[in-house]
């Protein structure tokens, strides 16, 4: 039987549009200007009151004093450097798994929340600074206590990120994959799973952070090698310069980290860049 | 034949009560509206038919007990809940997938459909690209290559600008003429109602009680003849003022307390 063929509104066959005029290298150019821009800024500050303000080296090293002797030093440096990324990694793929686990398991089973919660966010309260000798005291100065002490502070916000995100499942989608027939299992892993991945992805860029923190507090409370306990030598022996060359590795390493949080989610979400794109003229 | 049968079906929240006391049914291959004010408990309705929550009365298909929840309706939900990780095919064939259809056999299925639905070349879009009709038109593909035996629409085209909403209801009358699916309409617009229905329930305010049941005999494409078209506006101004009527009472009632 012939339909009468259907006119659609013209706004209807518009369509994905090409995006992005200008080309990815000078806009991420134009992304980075400003805060290169506010750190070049802050290290000539830094530098001319470090050379003619009267503060002695050894209380405040200029930062060309830094860069240089980090130079000089880089061997040390990543020697150190490594201990720590491997403690972060190591610690922060263990609480990641657990935060997975754990979330699913509260996901499926509510009440267990009420019973975890309480003692999730009691181990928030814990201060670093007293909590880590004694987790060195009692697992040595190997691995094992960084890879505590970066889950401890890592754990919990990945859990509370995961568990707020599949609880931001939209309803009807829950309500259709049922009557559709979906089990809890299937409705878990086709909705609740990938509309947690924006808060898991906000999650992860707060702990990785966290997470390098984390492991040089554990170094520095005992530690053959690793960023944290060079720190503590290079104060001992009076060189801000090195403590600082430190601190640099270190920020730069979590710059790093970040940025392939960052890179990992674009990956793992090429929508978002869709959804994006479409902006202001997006749907009503 | 009677597909859908339900008696005296009363749910309640709490002490809310929401539905009180609903019969209605649905015959084969007839396309049914349920009108109602927005908060009535319309969906609601639809919520006990997908298994979603649990109420009292009878609920029957095809003479039997609804029980087996998952397997008779293809349900569309108020908002299109398209998934925005998947693709528009990959949201089209998310039903089949989850009946355990192989994925290449969901998509060979599904293909034909997109041009029908006015989607064709937007297979590989995601759902943040598509514009509102659009999107419902893909939700509304998603409902019906499931082929169950009866589909709930839920306001399908509610969210939709004036426009957009009167060509999407001449494209799904068009759709229907062709396929004759047995289905079930929740709506607020009584033109859409009485664009598309051959019978209407006529709902109250909540708690939703049935004030009337209004048979539309006219001919169809409703939408393309004028004459056709003078009479459905008479028949919707009618269905006005019962709607009006039964509402009014209870609004002015209701207006003093603020909403819950
Ligand atoms: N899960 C629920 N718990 C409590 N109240 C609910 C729930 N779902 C719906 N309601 C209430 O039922 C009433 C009817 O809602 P709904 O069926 O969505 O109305 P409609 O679809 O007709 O606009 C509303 O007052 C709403 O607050
Ligand atoms: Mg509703």
């Amino acid at each position: 039987m012939a339909v009468p063929s259907v006119p659609l509104s013209g706004g209807d066959t518009s369509g994905p549009s090409p995006r992005g005029g200008r080309s990815a290298v000078s806009s991420a150019i134009a992304r980075a200007a400003p805060a290169a821009v506010s750190v070049g800024l802050l290290f000539a500050a830094w530098e001319l009151y470090a050379r003619y303000g009267g503060v002695r080296p050894t209380v405040l090293p200029a930062p060309s004093r830094v860069f240089g002797q980090a130079w000089e030093n880089r061997e040390a440096l990543m020697d150190n450097a490594i201990p720590t990324i491997r403690a972060t990694l190591a610690g922060f793929a263990c609480s990641l798994s657990a935060a997975f686990l754990f979330s699913a398991l509260v996901d499926f089973w509510p009440s267990l929340r009420r019973a975890l919660f309480p003692l999730l966010i009691a181990s928030q309260t814990l201060p670093l600074v007293a909590i880590a000798p004694l987790v060195v005291l009692w697992f040595g100065f190997g691995l094992l206590p960084k890879i505590l002490l970066v889950a401890l502070v890592t754990f919990f916000p990945m859990m509370v990120a995961l568990v707020e995100g599949f609880e931001a499942t939209e309803k009807e989608i829950g309500q259709m994959l049922r009557a559709m027939g979906a089990g809890r299992w299937r409705v878990f892993w086709l909705a609740r799973l990938p509309s947690a991945l924006p808060y898991f992805f906000a999650g992860l860029r707060i702990s990785i952070t966290y997470a390098v923190v984390g492991a040089i507090f554990a170094e520095y409370a005992g530690a053959a090698k690793g960023l944290g306990i060079y720190m503590l030598n290079a104060k001992n022996n009076f060189r801000p310069d090195l403590v600082l060359a430190a601190v640099g590795v270190s920020a730069a390493l979590t710059l790093v980290l970040f940025g392939l949080t960052v890179l990992f989610q674009r990956l793992a979400m090429p929508w978002e860049r869709a959804a994006a794109g479409r902006g202001s003229e997006g749907r009503q | 034949m009677t597909r859908l049968e339900l008696r005296q079906v009363r749910k309640c929240f709490g002490p809310r009560e929401v539905l009180a006391g609903i019969s209605l049914n649905v015959a084969a291959g007839e396309f049914v509206s349920i009108l109602g004010p927005s908060g009535a408990g319309k969906s609601t309705l639809f919520q006990l038919l997908t298994g979603a929550e649990r109420g009292e009365g009878e609920m029957l298909f095809d003479g039997a007990p609804l029980d087996d929840h998952g397997s008779r309706f293809a349900f569309m939900p108020q908002r299109d809940a398209l998934m925005p990780w998947r693709r528009i095919l990959d949201n089209a064939t998310l039903g089949l997938e989850v009946q355990g259809v192989p994925r290449r056999a969901a998509r060979e299925r599904v293909a034909p459909l997109f041009a029908e639905f006015g989607l064709a070349g937007f297979e590989r879009a995601w759902p943040a690209e598509l514009s509102g009709g659009m999107r419902q038109r893909a939700a509304l593909l998603r409902t019906v290559v499931q082929q169950r035996d009866m589909l709930l629409l839920d306001e399908p085209f509610g969210a939709l600008d004036a426009l957009t909403r009167a060509a999407m209801q001449r494209w799904l009358e068009a759709m229907w003429r062709r396929h004759h699916w047995t289905a079930l309409l929740i709506t607020h617009d009584v033109r859409e109602a009485v664009l598309l229905s051959d019978r209407i329930y006529v709902f109250s305010a909540r708690p939703a009680r049935i004030v009337s049941e209004i048979k539309v005999p006219l001919p169809r494409p409703r939408t393309a003849d004028a004459s056709v078209a003078r009479e459905a506006a008479g028949l919707e101004a009618g269905i006005l003022d019962t709607l009006l009527g039964a509402t009014d009472p209870q609004l002015s009632a209701q207006r003093p307390s603020p909403r819950r």
